[in-house]
């Protein structure tokens, strides 16, 4: 992307940043149809049932409502922990995701297990806030225990095109985050082309996300492949333009294993099996744990399984 | 001259007609030896769909009040009536008489009155309320069990289908049906009278294949809560009998009954996909309690 514009910014400094109103075109019909040919990809029992592991361990366990309580939150920390017991040898989920105020009761109840304590902020999911209540909801999350910050972009602003509002609030939540990595939601259903997710896309990667999530869940369509290999291609083309390796996370609407192995595929095949950690790459879902584990119970058992005998969260 | 239209078999999954994800298919013959129909030959994972398939559609089904659950029966009744024609065609096609053709459809149409009839009324037939020490009102009322996986009778391929069918949603249950291998065109036909029958996609599903080859899943499958199976195939029998202690099933084997007598049907064939519940709700023993007003 070329670098044009020289800016002043509001510090007075003198910043250099890419000109965003020139970031790739996309090629709507060919990202469709290379996303469903991840689709046709044969996977062995054994290539599936490491996958399905993996898929388990990438998942952000997540619960996002207005009527969470403590007591929901600390049952979802558990399912967490021990996704299944009847299954011994199950690799926990990645993250917990949750609203900042319940970050606290969270990070307790996870304590010593490794898994992360994700919160979303910056007023999620509608992002409509002034940005020093962001920077506050962004730093109660972090003072209580945050290891990750899941902030969403001014859409309205995006859409009017002040890209610079946008590059900045990013960069202000950055350094609010301190020590916790920041993953920057698009929200993809509301940005209407794929031209507009990769403009997004840049603009998050540039402005210091560490990673790069598809949606809040709230609105629809939430994460689609499509849309994923957009961004994917974005991180593809970040990394040999920088060096810096940004992660990925489609969240909402994946909410089968077999769906989620075809995400893995299309990771494994546009960035590469650097990716394939859950440092790099996450999926928010909340029910395609359980479809996980009744496809690991299967494999396992032979027989097919029952939604009744997995616990609900 | 023109060309025949043939129609194409496929299964029936919630509410669609799909073609068998395996895409495999058999041949089913006539009796002189003839080829009937290409038919879908349906793997476990096409029963592992449409058991997804009813397992959604059980709680819209059995919510439904019984009175509409009747009007639904009675409706596939009035569209299987209509339909008779084909049916009986489809009879002859598969080896019979015209005039036991025309008596098979004629009482499948008359069962699903039948049950369409007992939709509303054998709850409280088989209800109670029971004599207890304490103080409680203590009343036991049947309840549906669930998705109940069918392998429909092999011989009379139209009769037993719809006896086996009809109580079982008559009930509220959802269901999974393997139809007759070698006769399996009149229940491909039959899933296109439940489909204009205001019956809810995924209440009943239909397949078509070997039972030698599905039985085993119909029997093991976590999420299905009772297994009826209607052949004397011991074998089989015992496979069931232990495949279905793994979760409980309810299973009932109809290998003696004769589908055209007075046997054939009774709200008792409504029972055996039923679960009673009992309620113990506590009452203020007024007598006992030693007045106060």
């Amino acid at each position: 992307m070329p670098v044009t514009t020289d800016r002043k910014s509001k510090t007075g400094q003198l910043t250099s940043r890419p000109d965003f109103h020139s970031t790739p075109r996309i090629d709507q019909v060919g990202v469709e149809e290379r996303a469903s040919r991840f689709t046709k990809r044969s996977l062995k029992k054994d290539t599936k049932l490491n996958g399905l592991r993996l898929v388990l361990n990438m998942i952000d366990l997540t619960t996002l409502e207005g009527k969470d309580t403590e007591g929901k939150v600390k049952q979802l920390c558990y399912k967490a922990m021990h996704p299944h017991d009847a299954l011994p040898g199950l690799p926990t989920v990645a993250a917990v995701c949750v609203y900042p105020t319940m970050v606290r009761v969270a990070k307790k109840a996870l304590e010593g297990s490794g898994i992360k304590v994700a919160s979303v902020a910056t007023a999620f999911p509608s992002g409509q806030a002034p940005r020093d209540v962001k920077i506050r909801d962004t730093k109660y999350a972090v003072a209580n225990g945050a290891d990750e910050v899941d902030m969403v972009i001014s859409r309205g602003k995006f859409h009017a095109g002040e890209y610079n509002f946008v590059f900045d609030e990013i960069a202000a939540i950055k350094e609010a985050c301190g020590h916790a990595r920041l993953k920057v939601i698009l929200e993809t259903g509301e940005l209407g082309t794929f031209d507009k997710v990769r403009r997004a896309s840049d603009i998050a990667m540039h402005a210091g996300a560490d990673f790069i999530k598809t949606s809040t869940g709230k609105i629809q369509p939430a994460a689609t492949m499509p849309v994923t290999l957009v961004m994917l291609e974005a991180i593809r083309d970040f990394y040999y333009e920088t060096g810096k390796m940004i992660g990925m996370k489609p969240a909402g609407g994946i909410s089968k294993s077999k769906l989620a192995l075809h995400y893995l595929v299309m990771v494994n095949e546009v960035l590469g099996a650097d990716w394939l950690t859950n440092e790099w790459f996450r999926f928010g879902a909340s029910s395609l744990a359980n479809d996980v584990l009744m496809q690991l119970a299967k494999e396992a058992s032979g027989l097919y399984q029952a939604g009744n005998y997995f616990s609900a969260d | 001259m023109r060309l025949e239209v043939l129609k194409t078999y496929k299964i029936y999954i919630g509410g669609q007609f799909p073609r068998t994800e395996s895409g495999r298919y058999y041949s089913p013959l006539s009796k002189t030896g003839k080829k009937l129909a290409n038919v879908c030959l349906c793997s476990r994972k096409d029963f592992r769909d449409a058991v997804v398939a009813a397992r959604s559609a059980f709680a819209g089904w059995s919510n439904r009040a019984a009175f509409n659950r009747s009007q639904i029966l009675y409706r596939m009744a009035e569209m299987l009536e209509g339909r008779k024609a084909q049916f009986i065609d489809e009879l002859i096609l598969q080896g019979a008489t015209r005039a036991a053709a025309e008596k098979e459809v004629h009482l499948a149409t008359d069962r699903l009155i039948y049950y369409a009839g007992w939709c509303d009324k054998f709850q409280q037939l088989f209800s109670a309320v029971n004599p207890v020490a304490s103080s409680h009102f203590n009343f036991s009322a049947p309840e549906p069990t669930g998705v109940v996986a069918i392998i429909a009778p092999q011989g009379d391929a139209l009769l037993g289908l719809v006896s086996l069918i009809a109580p079982v949603i008559a009930g509220g249950n959802t269901c999974v049906v393997l139809a007759a291998a070698d006769k399996p065109l009149c229940a491909v036909t039959f899933a296109e009278v439940l489909n204009s029958s205001d019956l809810p996609g995924g209440v009943v599903n239909i397949l078509t294949g070997k039972p030698e080859e599905l039985a085993s899943w119909f029997a093991g499958h976590m999420d299905v809560n009772a297994t009826f199976y209607c052949e004397k195939d011991t074998d089989i029998q015992k496979m069931i009998r232990e495949k279905s202690a793994d979760n409980l099933k309810r299973i009932h084997f109809y290998d003696t009954i004769d589908w055209y007598s007075d046997k054939g049907q009774s709200p008792y064939f409504i029972m055996d996909a039923q679960e009673i519940k009992t309620t113990w709700h506590p009452v203020e023993n007024i007598a006992g309690a030693g007045g106060g007003y």
